[in-house]
């Protein structure tokens, strides 16, 4: 068994309306179960906005911290799940199904080593 | 064959012809793409040595299989000593696995799959399916596809890396994808077929050699996927194609147009072949893109010349064809055809629809069609706007030509 992660990419800005979201939500969760029944959930996680962040970096003795994502960009990791599965088509299988309730968001497959 | 003097030459056949067979088998006893291509690299040397003296096995696919396994045992037993994880799950899923040769026919539609997963860029598939099933050397890739072979060696080493970190599996997929992944596999093959018919600057033996194997591979698709009439179909595509090789070309290496070509230069063998499958696969009633094709060469295959071509039924096939893939490069072909049957007037009207303004054929067909209506200045022009969008030679010189002649 490989662990994959399923990272999500949304675009940075306003939390969509209640009505656009709910449904998603609903799907999301449904998705979810079905990992969980399948036994190939292992974890997931939603982000606060890109604006929360912090990053560090150590130079010599200093450790410089600045506010903000790592990256400048319009888009940002939102979430992410992390999923243990056979190999990687069945990790796409599962991302495929997340692409469809996330449309038209990203969804970026990650092996872990 | 089984006994006498083999020459380097024909152990080299014997390498393209049974490569393929020989990795494949090998990554299923391995689970592991890297260990069986270096293991059957290693048994070819060996069979280079040998058999020039001691003349052909009676299994040359067998000896090379066997060899290879050995020789893989071998290197994994050293290296798992030195604690190598990787090494020792690989020795651990060659055990008790006999090699056989029995079932290589889902090993390479295996093999095939695995190079043209999705997750690989599609110039990477390109490669690795001419490296691992055709059994070329990096360098011929790059020169085929004019890159500097270390870019090209970093290619197909990356993506060996990827197959494996990625857990790209190595097996033919789940029955919902299997339509569309077969669709990419042809798309890789037909790829490599159009990279050596397309004549352009690259190295012309090279060239030749890719529709070659890209027909070879085709034929594998064939034999291995006897159910799938689009493979059928892309066979016969190329094989039509092909057969038309002789005569695209003139003496001075100009390039023929289809109804310029002297027809008796055709290979007969190749358009009865040809003709055959797309009988044979059109009578399933499936039709795709490739079939669809192919019947349109099929039809030119058939007409001694280009005013005896069945053109009603090409345009047909093309409004059929526009169903599966409405692209304007097919509606531009699809106004060739129409121009037959209702005249250039008519052609040209669908013609100036098109949104293909960066296409030389869009304005090298425009200005055919204009010369033939005798709208010289519009027939130069269009002539002048199709020149500088080609970098081809031949196909620059016979339009410089045909604008000369206005």
């Amino acid at each position: 068994m490989k662990q994959y992660l399923l990272g999500i990419y949304q675009p940075d800005g306003p939390i969509p309306e209640p009505s656009v979201l709910e449904p998603i939500m609903t799907n999301l969760a449904s998705w979810n179960d079905e990992l969980r029944e399948a036994g190939s959930w292992v974890f997931s996680a939603g982000l606060h906005p890109p604006e929360s962040s912090t990053v560090l970096r150590a130079s010599g003795d200093e450790v410089l911290v600045t506010d903000g994502p790592f990256t400048e960009g319009k888009e940002h990791l939102g979430g992410f799940t992390v999923i243990q599965v056979e190999d990687l088509d069945e990790a796409l299988l599962w991302a495929r199904k997340l692409t469809r309730i996330l449309e038209p968001l990203s969804v970026e497959v990650r092996p872990f080593t | 064959m089984q006994s006498g003097s083999i020459s380097v030459a024909e152990v080299a056949g014997v390498f393209r012809a049974e490569h393929g067979r020989a990795v494949a088998v090998l990554a299923r006893v391995f689970g592991d793409l890297e260990i069986a291509e270096d293991a059957v690299q290693e048994a070819f040397a060996a069979a280079v040595e040998k058999w020039p003296a001691a003349g052909l096995p009676p299994s040359p696919a067998g000896w090379i299989i066997t060899t290879a396994r050995n020789r893989a045992i071998d290197r994994l037993r050293r290296e798992s000593s030195r604690e190598d994880k990787h090494a020792q799950a690989a020795l651990l899923h060659a055990q008790g696995e006999p090699v056989e040769e029995g079932v290589v026919r889902d090993d390479r539609l295996r093999l095939i799959f695995t190079c043209c997963h999705p997750a690989l860029a599609l110039n990477v598939r390109v490669a690795l399916t001419l490296r691992l099933l055709g059994g070329l050397t990096t360098t011929e890739i790059a020169r085929a596809f004019l890159v500097p072979e270390p870019t090209m060696a970093q290619r197909l080493v990356r993506a060996k890396a990827k197959i494996r970190t990625a857990g790209i599996p190595y097996r033919v997929p789940y029955e919902a994808d299997l339509p569309e992944r077969v669709r990419g596999v042809l798309a890789v093959v037909y790829l490599i077929f159009n990279e050596g018919y397309a004549a352009s600057s690259g190295d012309e033996l090279i060239r030749s050699e890719l529709c070659l194997e890209a027909i070879r591979l085709g034929r594998l698709l064939v034999e291995l996927m006897p159910d799938e009439p689009e493979a059928v179909g892309l066979l016969a595509l190329m094989l039509l194609q092909e057969s038309r090789r002789p005569a695209r070309v003139g003496p001075d290496g100009s390039l023929v147009l289809l109804a310029q070509q002297d027809r008796s230069l055709w290979d007969r063998a190749l358009v009865l072949e040809g003709q055959d499958l797309v009988r044979r696969c059109l009578r399933r009633d499936a039709p795709g893109p490739y079939q669809l094709q192919a019947a349109i060469n099929a039809v030119h295959s058939d007409a001694p010349s280009t005013s005896t071509t069945a053109w009603d039924q090409i345009v047909q096939l093309y409004d059929q064809l526009l169903t599966f893939t409405p692209t304007p490069v097919v509606a531009l072909n699809r106004a060739v055809a129409v121009a037959e049957v209702d005249g250039p007037e008519a052609a040209l009207a669908l013609v100036d629809e098109l949104d293909l303004g960066n296409y030389y054929l869009f304005h090298a067909i425009r200005a055919d069609l204009l010369k033939r209506l005798d709208r010289k200045a519009a027939a130069r022009a269009a002539y002048a706007a199709a020149i500088p969008l080609t970098t081809n030679t031949a196909e620059r010189t016979f339009l410089t030509h045909q604008q000369s002649t206005l």
